[in-house]
């Protein structure tokens, strides 16, 4: 549990680790963009920290990294597939940004820094922390951002759209809107 | 572990190969439920901008290195209307691809949106219902019309403030519209194929270079 709630608070990979920025800037333009790129990255967080924990002592050192990357590359393209094959109104959405999991650098982080040095179990629970941390940081920004751009809410449209300064959906309102989050957690959630 | 030539070369080498072992039996459980997949979205694009039909044969061409595909809807032996899926490079976002519904006659009946990646909120307009792109050119006839917006000294509305996404959107439309003008004329009169294909290039290139300002 302690594992769990670290990911989710003392650890949050967005406004805590601050890693994995280029998915988090590019796919919060709607609260369910955001959600569906963290809970994708955390599928394949929560695969990959328990595969990589399971063989971490069959790895020589210093051909750790590639082999990481070919683990957490194999989910990715696995998960990519069973989305396209059974949900592909979300592949439809998400398509794009699936294959950039394999470079997001919190999955490869967790892998490094907690699964190759931790076991079966406390890994697959980072990677739910570090997950839902992710998943909630993302769509917490997305709908954020989808508020005050386009006066909708997980695309319910209040009919403001027009009123609405529309520099929160391009890429820098994704800065101001990330910027102002960061400090807001860290000055009430992070005690 | 300590890393030794020989360990490294066979721990890669076992990962990699229990990897793709996996990625290929995934592949082979899932081919066929994406291919259905892919399919069934076809088949609801093609019915979404056409009339009721019963069958439809499909096209293949390539007009400006971009793949088109056109399907010909037939209800027995009479055409109801082809359906262009059309795509273009130049969105604001890159490629963006549209399946164009043309009655017999040549009418533009209805533009469907499968694929972009425009900016949200302005440029993904585009696929919303009776937006001002679909709504200046349906129903016409494009051999009526000029394919340029408003900016462009043309006469077709642009979405606001994504103006490049509407040049793009009204190029693959075009586009669509060359080629069934190919297969039309194929269909209803074998002889008169000829050239169809080579229209106004020129003119998107002067296009894309205006262009940079808003969206």
């Amino acid at each position: 549990m302690q594992i769990v709630l670290s990911g989710i608070l003392k650890n949050n990979p967005t406004f805590v680790l601050v890693l994995g920025m280029c998915p988090t800037l590019g796919t919060t333009t709607s609260a369910i963009n955001g959600m569906g790129m963290g809970v994708a990255t955390m599928a394949v967080l929560i695969m990959s920290n328990l595969v990589i924990s399971l063989i971490k002592n069959l790895i020589p050192d210093k051909v750790r990294i590639p082999a990481f990357i070919v683990v957490i590359a194999s989910f990715v393209t696995i998960i990519q597939m069973l989305i396209q094959a059974y949900v592909p109104s979300l592949y439809a959405s998400l398509g794009v940004f699936i294959p950039l999991i394999v470079v997001n650098c919190v999955i490869l982080g967790r892998a490094e820094a907690f699964a190759s040095k931790n076991g079966a179990l406390d890994s697959i629970l980072d990677g739910v922390g570090i997950g839902v941390g992710f998943t909630l940081s993302l769509t917490i920004i997305g709908a954020v951002r989808e508020l005050l751009g386009s006066g909708a809410i997980f695309g319910y449209s209040f009919g403001i759209a027009d009123y609405m300064p529309l520099v929160f959906v391009l890429a820098p309102g994704a800065f101001f809107v990330l910027g102002y989050l960061m400090v807001l957690f860290n000055k009430f959630a992070k005690k | 572990m300590k890393s030794t030539l020989f360990n490294m070369v066979a721990v890669l080498f076992s990962i990699t190969l229990i990897a793709s072992a996996g990625v290929g039996a995934v592949n082979m459980i899932t081919a066929d439920a994406i291919a259905e997949a892919n399919a069934l979205a076809t088949k609801q694009a093609v019915e979404n901008v056409l009339p009721q039909f019963e069958s439809n044969e499909t096209d293949d061409m390539v007009i400006d290195d971009m793949a088109i595909k056109i399907y010909t809807a037939k209800s027995g032996e009479d055409i109801v209307g082809y359906a262009v899926e059309s795509m273009t490079k130049n969105g604001f976002g890159g490629v963006i691809r549209l399946m164009v519904g043309f009655s017999p006659e040549g009418k533009i009946l209805n533009v469907n949106v499968l694929s972009q990646a425009e900016t949200p909120g302005l440029g993904t307009k585009m696929c919303d219902e009776g937006n001002a792109l679909i709504s200046s050119i349906q129903d016409k006839d494009p051999d009526d019309m000029s394919f340029s917006v408003k900016k462009d000294g043309g006469e077709l509305d642009a979405l606001t403030a994504a103006t490049i996404s509407s040049r793009a959107y009204y190029e693959a439309v075009e586009r669509a519209n060359e080629a069934f003008e190919v297969v039309s004329g194929a269909k209803s009169a074998p002889d008169s194929v000829s050239g169809a294909t080579s229209t106004n290039d020129n003119q998107e290139g002067a296009e894309a270079q205006e262009g940079g300002n808003n969206e």
